[in-house]
């Protein structure tokens, strides 16, 4: 591999097309993410940009195009679904913890079978993690046993236990209720501080624009537009954008 | 223990009611010969049949057509034939065609014995109704969890091991239950091919002490109290499995 | 503390049909069959150590065989129109308003549920006289009619319980609009709720009936001249060649698949033809 995580995009998506059946949801998408960006892609219901993210970590295949994860072709019949899985996160929005283990089980789950890792080593950074996201006390609490947005703080630490380099944001806060969104937010800001690279479908159009250092406006499985948020929010170009941006602001 | 004996014995003088198994020394060892027998038998086949439905369920999700067939065929097979008729083709049929090996007394015997077939016929019978039973529960376990262990790395069988199957096995405890108490009751079908087990002995008993009555009761509560602690320790476990927060 | 939250922890359950062979047709089972039956004959018949074929031999005896499988069907239409007689009117019990009369129906039925269909076979068997002494006339009790008693108990309890779960599983707002209506419970029962659970209960009640056919080679254990006695008694009268065992049974096995199996798959089909109306 001559990929260099100075120069090269970590993530580097291009020209994708993706259907299902006779549905086209992917229609040409092109985009690169550096080290350390936090990138936001929003868009109306439909548009593609769950299935955008999902083909990152290859939960869906892709029909053309390529997607270089650290340079690791995730558009290959050959991939090593682990190792581009060791790179990448993900958070989806209906948590989805594995409801017969503890918070703490869930973190340590992957690292102890996937990674091979110590027990006692992942129980350490298991806690540490839960720490990281205020839920110190909670290790032995069941999912059923937290509300939504803890229960999401614990996969935001499940995820981030398997040490990515890149964390995907399935719209993670559309299923909370709303007392509970902020927490999340809070939690996904400060990693985003500490450096991780983060790629979010999102809705919080207030948080994108605080968080974002690019945003993507996704319609019909095309990107319409994109920029950093001062000017895609101010004097975004393209109809569709200004549309888009004057129903949900 | 004697007093209790001669009481027993007491009673078969004065009304009649005739229950060798408790007084006689003889016969007391027989039946509980025949109980234990029923015991481990049903302990072996509930053994057998549990992961025969485990791997039955996950070939099922195989994606070679022929494979699903297989299975699906097996299944069929199983269902819809008398279990006895099962029986006796395992150890008549396969089971003479089977070489024979030199036993203890220099001379030779089959393989196999009665209870070994009676074991592996009754693990199979079961079996196939285990794996539409895993199968119904692993359907229940939402592809969304799936997703998210996928997306953590996990490889599809250690899914199906830490994720699939624990939550599968607490959704269709109640249906298992069912299906392993038949199986308690199938074990009786061992008498056909004189394997020692409870009604085989009782059989005896009443042979020599022309008891019938008394040793048919006795026979439908033995296996109304087995039946009994078998639903009693599942639904133990029933409970213990349950995943606190969630109804 | 527990929060409710809108996580789908798990799907409700459904009872996975048997996924069938949607594409089983005759000539399959007759190579199912084929290989069953004339697979380990042809082995044994280059073997050459015996004079005439299995195959041949096996032929020989099918008519009687078939007409020993005609009688099992005998015993399994006699058991099932006494045990469904029986086990309705006890079903009922179970959900009369009358406590004693639920608690007793509820215990007969738990009672025959849990006990193995051999046993109450054998208790039919040895505990019934061989004849009947009403007002001085001598009413003979053959094997076969005690055998049919005998089967009737557990499908008894059986129907008992799946008359209990159909009348349960109806919403209660049935009863309630039924009783504002100035229906008495029987009428309730009657017009209103026993007609709406035939759709339910047909399917389980059918899949009794298959395990009942199933269940009367049991009766061969008993000496009954059903279809797995004759086959022993040919066995038995070819002299106890081991080449003829796997076909004999084979066959025994493929009369009851053949039999068993559209059961099987009409019951699957009636359970989905429900499922989609409710």
């Amino acid at each position: 591999m001559t990929w260099s995580a100075t120069s090269d995009p970590m993530v580097s998506i291009k020209n994708v097309y993706k259907s299902f059946g006779s549905l086209d949801v992917l229609n040409g998408v092109t985009l690169d993410v550096m080290k350390g960006d936090v990138i936001c892609i929003i868009g109306p219901s439909g548009s593609g940009k769950s299935t955008l993210i999902r083909c990152i970590n290859a939960l869906n295949d892709i029909q053309s195009g390529s997607i270089l994860v650290e340079g690791l072709e995730v558009n290959d019949p050959n991939l090593d679904k682990l190792e581009l899985r060791k790179k990448v996160g993900m958070v989806f929005q209906q948590y989805n913890l594995f409801p017969h283990k503890t918070a703490l089980q869930n973190i340590m789950m992957a690292p102890v079978r996937v990674l091979k890792q110590n027990k006692k080593t992942s129980e350490a950074a298991a806690l540490e993690l839960l720490k990281k996201v205020r839920l110190e006390g909670k290790e032995n609490a069941y999912p059923g046993e937290l509300s939504g947005g803890q229960q999401q703080r614990v996969a935001i630490a499940r995820s981030l236990a398997m040490q990515p380099d890149v964390i995907l944001f399935d719209e993670v806060t559309a299923a909370l209720d709303p007392e509970t969104v902020g927490e999340v937010l809070q939690t996904i800001k400060e990693l985003a501080e500490d450096g991780m690279t983060c790629i979010l479908v999102t809705h919080e159009m207030a948080f994108a624009r605080e968080v974002a250092d690019h945003i993507y406006f996704t319609d019909r499985g095309i990107i319409v537009e994109h920029g950093p948020p001062e000017t895609f929010f101010k004097d975004a170009k393209d109809p569709r954008t200004r549309e888009f941006l004057s129903q949900i602001l | 223990m004697d007093f209790i004996f001669e009481w027993f014995r007491t009673l078969y003088s004065e009304t009649g009611v005739n229950l060798p198994f408790i007084y006689d020394e003889y016969d007391r060892k027989r039946m509980a010969e025949g109980l234990l027998t029923t015991i481990w038998l049903s302990l072996i086949c509930l053994f057998f049949s549990v992961i025969i439905g485990v791997i039955g369920a996950w070939l099922q999700g195989s994606s070679l057509k022929w494979t699903r067939r297989i299975v699906n065929g097996y299944i069929q097979l199983f269902r819809n034939t008398p279990p006895l008729v099962q029986l006796y083709f395992f150890y008549f049929a396969i089971g003479t065609l089977l070489p024979r090996v030199e036993n203890d007394w220099g001379g030779t015997s089959p393989m196999l014995g009665s209870f070994a077939w009676a074991a592996i016929s009754l693990s199979f019978f079961a079996g196939a109704f285990n794996v539409e039973i895993f199968r119904s529960g692993i359907e229940a376990v939402p592809k969304s969890t799936v997703e998210a262990a996928e997306a953590l790395g996990f490889s599809r069988l250690q899914i199906y091991r830490d994720i699939t199957l624990p939550l599968a096995f607490r959704v269709v405890i109640p249906a298992m239950n069912n299906n392993l108490v038949n199986l308690v009751k199938t074990t009786t079908l061992a008498y056909a091919i004189a394997v020692p087990e409870m009604l085989y002995e009782a059989n005896q008993i009443w042979s020599d002490n022309v008891n019938v009555t008394e040793m048919m009761i006795f026979l439908l509560l033995a296996y109304f109290v087995l039946v009994g602690v078998l639903v009693a320790g599942m639904n133990k476990w029933e409970r213990a499995m349950k995943i606190p927060g969630f109804g | 503390m527990s929060y409710k939250t809108d996580l789908p922890v798990m799907l409700p359950v459904k009872p996975r049909a048997l996924e069938p062979f949607k594409s089983l047709k005759k000539r399959h089972i007759l190579l199912i069959a084929f290989l069953t039956i004339v697979g380990p004959s042809l082995v044994f018949a280059q073997t050459g150590e015996f004079e005439k074929s299995p195959l041949a031999i096996l032929l020989d005896w099918t008519p009687l065989l078939l007409s020993g499988f005609l009688f099992n069907l005998v015993i399994s239409f006699g058991a099932m129109a006494l045990g469904t007689l029986v086990g309705g009117l006890l079903g009922l019990g179970q959900v009369s308003l009358f406590a004693p009369t639920r608690a007793s129906s509820w215990l007969v039925t738990q009672f025959f549920r849990n006990a193995p269909w051999l046993v109450l076979l054998f208790f039919a068997m040895f505990l019934l006289p061989f004849e009947l002494n009403i007002f001085g006339f001598k009413l003979p009790l053959p094997d076969w009619f005690k055998a049919i008693l005998g089967l009737s108990l557990p499908v008894m309890a059986n129907v008992s319980e799946i008359v209990r779960g159909a009348v349960r599983s109806l919403p209660s707002g049935q009863w309630e609009a039924a009783e504002s209506l100035a229906y008495t419970r029987r009428q309730t029962l009657w017009l209103i709720i026993l007609p709406q659970c035939v759709k339910r209960m047909l399917p389980p009640w059918m899949n009794l009936y298959s395990i009942l056919t199933m269940a009367t080679v049991l009766a061969s254990i008993v000496g009954v001249s059903e279809v797995m006695t004759l086959t022993g008694r040919a066995l038995a009268a070819e002299g106890g060649r081991t080449d003829l065992l796997a076909p004999f049974y084979g066959l025994v096995l493929v009369l009851f698949f053949i039999y068993c199996y559209p059961i099987a798959r009409f019951t699957v089909w009636l359970e989905h033809k429900f499922s989609v109306i409710n």
